[in-house]
């Protein structure tokens, strides 16, 4: 069992945990993640680690409540327990000998970009963060960018704060401008990676994307989370999560990430039920 | 005078249309009538060639004999002597490949039942109130196991019972490796993994679950600042392979390993369980191993009307133990051997809609010395599916292997190991399917075993 040490709302559906987990507080690297179970019977999600903190063997997780199990967790409180939680899985993302990158983030995405611009700031390196959220009350984690940022830019679609739009805009603009990026970074919505992909590949600027297909094991045994990259299966758990993004056929991805959906929509309301009968 | 009859006593089962539909286990196990019975068959002979073929050495006639004096606790203490897992080796061992085939008794008629016998003896015994367990005295040495499956866990039990203090690494959730993910209820229920877990916590055995090993705490650091002075891997073959054929990333294939993951360990097949899995009403299997048959046989529990073997050499040559073949075919599973899939298609949802195959013909034995499967050119057709599931073999997982120098292995994986399961590293043995590929539960508990033995040998003369 593991420890929900604290626990913090970012926004109206985004929370913030920190769990008490030593061994992976001591390893885990930027763009790495874990699978938890909230609870004995339940299903095992992957979650990004968000940050660690080693003295207090603590991992940072950031998630947003989008199905049943997520719905669980965000009922949990401070001092309860959480059944299991497993990692550092996956590959750290590649941030050696990097002198200047545009990290873009779109919604909760935002949450495992952080350390990422986070690790590149404390190595050195010119860090351009570009984030996109739908509107003013989403916004997540925003002090935290601007803190690790050399410039900071950001988007909502509604143009209820920052600038209006989309968060390919200013990339281009900064790509249009001369901003010599050795690489750009993103970490979002599988269509929003899609566009920045596009945006990026006429430029030839080298982009990897983060992706978070549906898992089981994490560990490299079930394929679940497999993906078309550069023509070749690849396994976001073992050979990921991050990919070059020319390569990431997204299309496919994101029929893939749709299969379960309406299992996901049904298990989500019955959990939604569920706890407003213990209200009641 | 022994029971002359040429045939096994039968194993009371479910009926086929009725377990079909169940995730109950199929065979019921014999009756103490039927045991006693089975066991006087047992010629009892002088140079017991049934010892020969069980990769663990039971010693068959003692504990049959012990079944006929009705002394059942004393044939299970006989069992127990050389296999951990009596209940679980009862169930899914080979035996027809194994003991049972060199049974003087098969020769003319069928051979003692000595897999049912194993059975109904270890059932018996884990029916009883659960005996007190003496803790062997501590020897004072650290041992880590990684990996809790058949291979983990009958080294780590051979290692507890001489005193090491043994902790098992497990990356899943639960301990019991393919035993729980992999092997499904009705051929072997989780209750009696469990019990064979215990038995171990018992002894004194620590089992830390969600430890992926390479990632969490490498090798090194285990050895290091850890203090084990031993390690060994039976990380299992974990890694499922596909045909690399087009559509294959379409939604509705999955790898065996999935499908049985999502099934069995996380228990999907439950209404109320929280994976989801898709309950497919016309399913494609593609391979012909004990896998295939678990895959299949899950898919028809779970509501689908037809289920197809899709395997491209002939029934002949089929991996799957006969048993699992019989079953599988009593419970209305089609086989379509000599067929090879070429493609999947899809609907017009985008998700699977058929797959492809082409009709193979048996040419001249290739290095395996079976007949290599030909494809018939033009012979291509479509089985309409919703769902494939791809159980074409395994290999190991790279990580250990990736994030230990020095740890030599096969080109396609395997850890290499010499006869005593010592690996290039010292005090690093390995056996198992991280050794050998994808191979059966015994011989996994068979190399467990061997490593124990080379693990206490080497901490002895350090």
């Amino acid at each position: 069992m593991y420890k929900i040490v604290t626990k913090k709302p970012l926004n109206p559906t985004v929370t913030q945990m920190e769990i008490e987990a030593p061994y992976i507080a001591n390893k885990a690297k930027a763009g790495q993640f874990i699978i938890l179970r909230v609870t004995e019977d339940g299903e095992r999600i992957p979650l990004t680690v968000a940050g660690c903190d080693k003295e207090k063997g603590t991992v940072k997780i950031i998630f947003q409540v989008v199905g049943a199990t997520t719905e669980i967790l965000n009922h949990k409180n401070e001092g309860e327990y959480i059944q299991d939680f497993v990692g550092p899985l996956g590959v750290p993302t590649h941030i050696e000998g990097l002198k200047k990158v545009c990290v873009v983030g779109g919604g909760v995405g935002c949450a495992i970009a952080l350390p990422v611009a986070q690790a590149l700031h404390e190595q050195g390196t010119e860090v351009h963060s570009i984030v996109g959220f739908r509107n003013k009350d989403l916004v997540i984690l925003e002090d935290d960018f601007r803190a690790c940022s050399d410039k900071f830019t950001i988007m909502t679609d509604d143009g209820s704060y920052g600038d209006k739009g989309v968060v390919t805009a200013p990339l281009k603009e900064a790509i249009e401008s001369g901003e010599n990026y050795d690489m750009v970074i993103t970490i979002g919505p599988l269509i929003m990676m899609k566009f920045v992909v596009a945006t990026t590949k006429p430029f030839n600027v080298p982009t990897t994307v983060s992706m978070n297909p549906i898992m089981v094991d994490g560990t490299g045994m079930c394929g679940g989370c497999r993906l078309t990259v550069g023509g070749k299966t690849k396994f976001a758990c073992v050979d990921g999560p991050d990919f070059n993004g020319f390569e990431v056929d997204f299309d496919e991805a994101m029929r893939r990430g749709a299969y379960y959906r309406e299992f996901e929509r049904k298990a989500h309301c019955d959990a939604c039920n569920l706890f407003k009968k213990e209200v009641q | 005078m022994p029971n002359m009859s040429p045939k096994k006593n039968e194993m009371p089962s479910q009926a086929p249309d009725v377990r079909n539909k169940n995730f109950l286990e199929v065979a019921l196990g014999y009756t103490q009538e039927a045991a006693v019975d089975e066991a006087q068959r047992c010629l009892n002979c002088k140079h017991r060639p049934c010892v020969k073929g069980c990769p663990v050495n039971i010693q068959i006639p003692d504990f049959i004999h012990q079944i006929v004096e009705g002394d059942f606790e004393k044939a299970y203490d006989i069992i127990s002597e050389s296999s951990s897992l009596p209940a679980v080796c009862g169930r899914v061992c080979p035996q027809e490949n194994q003991c049972e085939k060199f049974c003087v008794r098969g020769i003319k008629t069928e051979p003692v039942g000595i897999g049912r016998l194993e059975r109904f003896v270890a059932d018996l015994h884990n029916a009883q109130e659960n005996a007190e367990v003496s803790k062997p005295a501590p020897n004072g040495h650290k041992v880590a196991v990684i990996g809790s499956g058949p291979a983990g866990l009958t080294c780590a039990g051979d290692l507890a019972k001489k005193g090491y203090d043994v902790t098992v690494f497990e990356a899943l959730h639960l301990a019991g490796g393919v035993l729980v993910y992999g092997i499904p209820e009705f051929r072997l229920p989780k209750s009696i993994v469990q019990k064979e877990v215990d038995g171990l916590k018992a002894l004194g055995v620590k089992v830390e679950t969600n430890m992926v090993i390479g990632r969490v705490i490498t090798i090194d650091e285990l050895m290091g600042e850890m203090g084990f002075e031993a390690v060994f891997i039976g990380s299992g073959a974990g890694l499922p392979r596909f045909m690399n054929i087009p559509g294959e990333n379409l939604n509705g294939v999955f790898s065996a390993n999935e499908f049985l993951t999502r099934t069995n360990l996380m228990k999907a097949y439950k209404e109320n369980s929280s994976t989801p899995i898709v309950k497919a009403k016309k399913v494609a299997v593609v391979g012909g191993g004990n896998v295939a048959m678990d895959a299949a046989r899950c898919a028809k529990r779970l509501g689908a009307d037809e289920v197809y073997i899709v395997y491209r050499r002939s029934e002949e040559e089929l991996p799957a133990r006969r048993e699992e073949v019989e079953h599988a075919k009593e419970e209305g599973i089609i086989f379509r051997v000599l067929n090879n899939p070429v493609e999947i298609l899809p609907n017009e949802d985008g998700n699977v809609g058929g797959i492809k195959c082409i009709k193979m013909e048996l040419g001249e034995p290739d290095e395996s010395g079976r007949r290599r499967p030909v494809p018939v050119e033009g012979s291509e057709f479509v089985i309409d599916v919703d769902a494939v599931i791809m159980a074409i073999g395994t290999s190991p997982n790279p990580l250990i292997k990736a994030t230990t120098d020095g740890l030599n292995t096969q080109g396609w994986g395997g850890i290499i190991a010499d006869e005593n399961g010592l690996t290039s590293r010292e005090g690093v043995f390995a056996g198992g399917d991280a050794v050998t590929g994808a191979a059966t539960v015994i011989l996994a508990m068979g190399a467990g075993k061997t490593a124990a033995a080379g693990i206490d040998e080497y901490i002895q003369n350090k």
